[in-house]
């Protein structure tokens, strides 16, 4: 980058007045130059109309003072950046790089500390709930015999573990790290659209993507409006220490379980271990004795009390879940039941975010909390219902159709965009398994500005809190916003072509 | 430290190693094969004994630069091949990242796929340039751990792996030159075995030292003395064991364990403490470098028993 490159005055000589880089902002197809058409979506920088909404001002500011070509060449800086670092996520089987970057877009999304306070609330309620339903299916399923929940749905749940009933996990937490995507329709309408229990992934991005918005844009900063959310990982290390087994005698032994490193989100396990100062295992390295779990090291065998598990239940036991598996560390989950060893998330935690269990989670809240959902779903259709699945297959076209347990975008069908033949294809599955799939409106998810090759357009976003469930509930203020590059495209997931930005949640 | 880790740094570094040795190997073979009166297949199958493939070539009519240049330099299969060095040198690099540095993690992150996409033409015309380019980075491996990691256990397996390749690398070369290039008839001493033995000289880049040492004469004896006993040399077996030794007592120390690797580490110590060269050249030079190639073996086998690999 050229010295002196950086001051504001070089830039706004030659920067785009107002109104025309407004009207490329707001350019979609067909729309005229001069006449600046927002489309039916929400736009999170200018709501409905052309006022700029409040939160947004001094970035709006920001970005008519930099103008494209200065954004243009920040963001390559930054994608240098990355790279340099090796913050990388792995696709693996489709040709090309296997160790691709995640596209970042400089232009933050942003919370006011009055949406941040209602959003908070929803997500911990929500992480709480799920927990609360956890612990009751593997105890005495109230829930189920109330008759809130099929208990077909529990029972016959392919993520459910019958080896988990009666176990008492440390603090009565089986999902440790909930994460909540959640998307906005307006001004006023944030909904759930699924819940991860398990490992969700992508943290290492939202502490990434601020440091690097710090390194590189820090007179925006300035003046300390902008919640930090760098300590995430210390909450997260406390979430997992509080946990210890009671067979932890002094300070506990907290690991964090990686497949290796061939799997896509080895570098987030790398990043997070780092961060945490604490050891990156495999499972090889872990083994069983006289009830207790150990690690292999130079000096010996040493004690682990917590393993803040990145793999999926199926590979965690040969001897309990998968006698095929090559992985897995033989009587760990034995060590787990008998108390001696913590597993972050608990096997088993998969029923709570099952996209069929999702539909009840409102009725969970209710049903464990007494209180009523500051979040909603969005609105479902259970194919395992006939009526429902008939109104679904009716309106193939309009909804937007997905596997029950599926997860990562893949299997689904979005029906505005799919042709034909794709709907007539899905249609004969829905038939032959229509319990295995759900159906929502598609949704109008609300835009952010992004930098695009013809310039700044408005992009679909969601978003997804990390909500850590210890002793006590922490949630530091933000989340990742992934946002869908592709013009029009609905769809955020890193494996389809997503990308990400920096969220911030402003203070008082 | 995980015991993983450990050996993960510990392959991490014989695999530069090997990268830089076979790099050198394949410059001897290229030396050799344009002497006068070379029995060239003979030369380059050396080559191949030396870096400890030649069941590779066992179906092939003739072992010729091609061929060793696409076995060793650039086939990924072939465990020793260059190519397949470096590629697993960063593999191990990358399953233990937090625990290099990123001036460490940076040469093996850069180097990696050096070779990829080069074709064996090309591999042939260039091939003076491109082993350079694999000594270079072998160096800056070495350089980048000896002045970026700390002093600690990690930065032991790094250096214990990288000496006992190159220990081992000595010994094949050594080995070779008995068992390969000497054929029973030829006298020791004669024109070819000189330019025989300038050439092992040449793949432990170590011709100007010894003439720095020794003053330019060329006798076996001495360039055994020098490969083998001289501990100033840093690729003579003496040297690596010195620091075999070293590090390995490092561990002792912080860990506050000794374990059999260490005593054999100090048997063959006093062993080349005591040995005089000009004995063992008449009486069994080509028995005692087995000997130590076995040793070597066992120790490193002891070495994955002491630390849990």
């Amino acid at each position: 980058m050229v010295a002196g490159g950086l001051s504001a005055g070089n830039v706004l000589s030659t920067a785009a007045p107002n109104r025309e880089l407004w009207s490329r902002i707001f350019r979609h197809p067909g729309a005229e130059l001069d006449n600046i058409t927002l489309t039916r979506f929400f736009d999170e920088m200018r709501g409905n109309g052309d006022a700029i909404r409040a939160p947004y001002e001094r970035v709006s500011e920001w970005i008519d003072r930099s103008g494209l070509d200065l954004l243009r060449q920040r963001s390559a800086e930054a994608e240098a950046i990355f790279r340099r670092i090796g913050i990388t996520f792995a696709v693996y089987g489709e040709g090309g790089d296997p160790e691709r970057l995640i596209p970042f877009d400089l232009i933050p999304r942003i919370f006011s500390a009055e949406e941040w306070r209602r959003l908070s609330r929803g997500i911990e309620q929500r992480a709480r709930a799920l927990n609360a339903f956890l612990y009751d299916i593997y105890h005495r399923g109230e829930i189920l015999r109330a008759g809130i929940i099929p208990a077909d749905l529990v029972y016959r749940n392919a993520a459910f573990q019958p080896g988990m009933i009666g176990v008492e996990p440390p603090g009565k937490v089986y999902s440790h790290i909930v994460g909540i995507d959640i998307v906005r329709t307006d001004e006023g309408t944030f909904q759930v659209l699924e819940d991860n229990c398990r490992t969700p992934s992508g943290v290492s991005y939202m502490l990434e993507n601020r440091e690097i918005m710090m390194r590189m844009f820090p007179e925006l900063f300035s003046g300390g409006g902008i919640l930090p959310v760098d300590h995430y990982s210390n909450h997260l290390a406390k979430t997992l220490e509080e946990l210890a087994p009671a067979a932890c005698k002094g300070e506990p032994n907290v690991v964090l379980l990686t497949p290796g490193a061939h799997n896509s989100a080895y570098y987030e396990h790398s990043y997070l271990a780092d961060l945490m100062g604490i050891e990156l295992v495999e499972p090889l390295d872990l083994f069983v004795n006289d009830d207790l779990a150990w690690m292999r090291t130079t000096r010996g065998p040493q004690r682990v009390d917590v393993i803040y598990k990145r793999i999926d239940d199926d590979f965690i036991d040969p001897l309990a879940f998968r006698p095929d598996s090559m992985l897995g560390v033989p009587g760990l989950f034995n060590v787990y039941r008998a108390g001696g060893v913590t597993l972050c998330s608990a096997p088993g935690a998969g029923v709570a975010d099952d996209k069929a269990v999702y539909v009840y989670v409102p009725d969970m809240i209710r049903f464990y909390l007494g209180e009523s959902a500051i979040l909603q779903n969005v609105p479902t259709w259970r194919c395992s219902d006939s009526d429902e699945c008939a109104h679904v297959l009716d309106h193939l076209g309009e909804v937007v159709v997905k596997e029950v347990h599926g997860s990562g975008g893949y299997g689904m069908l979005i029906g505005p965009t799919a042709t034909k033949d794709e709907r007539k294809t899905y249609a004969k599955r829905i038939r032959e398994n229509s319990a295995d799939f759900i159906a929502q409106p598609t949704l109008d998810l609300s835009t952010v500005p992004t930098l695009g090759p013809r310039g700044i357009g408005g992009r679909h976003v969601d978003f997804r809190p990390y909500c850590l469930v210890g002793k006590q509930v922490r949630l530091v203020p933000g989340g990742l916003t992934r946002v869908a590059l592709r013009e029009g495209s609905l769809v955020v997931n890193s494996s389809q072509g997503g990308g990400v930005k920096d969220t911030w949640v402003l203070g008082d | 430290m995980l015991s993983r880790t450990a050996e993960n740094l510990y392959w991490m570094a014989r695999f530069m190693e090997r990268a830089g040795a076979t790099a050198r190997l394949i410059e001897m073979g290229q030396r050799m094969a344009v002497l006068p009166r070379s029995y060239s297949q003979e030369e380059w199958r050396s080559v191949a004994v030396a870096a400890g493939c030649i069941h590779l070539f066992e179906d092939e009519p003739v072992v010729d630069e091609a061929a060793i240049i696409r076995t060793l330099m650039l086939d990924k299969d072939t465990p020793s091949s260059i190519s397949s060095c470096l590629e697993r040198a960063r593999s191990n690099g990358r399953s233990v990242r937090t625990a290099l540095t990123r001036d460490v993690w940076e040469v093996l992150n850069e180097g990696w796929r050096m070779l990829e996409g080069t074709d064996a033409a090309t591999a042939q015309r260039d091939l003076p340039a491109l082993l350079d380019l694999v000594k270079q980075r072998a160096a800056l491996f070495r350089g980048a751990a000896a002045s970026s990691m700390l002093r600690t256990d990690r930065y032991d397996f790094v250096m214990i792996g990288t000496h006992v390749e190159r220990a081992d690398t000595t010994l094949r070369l050594l080995d070779v030159k008995y068992h390969v290039l000497l054929p029973e008839t030829e006298v020791v001493g004669g024109g070819r075995d000189h330019h025989q033995w300038t050439s092992v000289l040449h793949a432990t880049s170590a011709m100007r030292a010894f003439h720095h040492v020794y003053r330019g004469d060329y006798s076996p004896s001495k360039i055994t003395d020098f490969l083998i006993l001289n501990d100033a040399f840093p690729r003579s077996l003496a040297f690596c064991y010195d620091e075999i030794g070293l590090h390995l007592q490092k561990l002792a120390r912080s860990y506050g364990q000794e374990h059999e690797c260490h005593a054999t580490v100090a048997s063959m110590i006093s062993r080349l403490d005591d040995l005089e060269m000009g004995e063992l050249f008449q009486h069994g030079l080509h028995e005692f470098i087995l000997e130590a190639m076995a040793v070597t073996r066992k120790l490193s086998s002891e070495i994955y028993r002491a630390y849990y690999f």
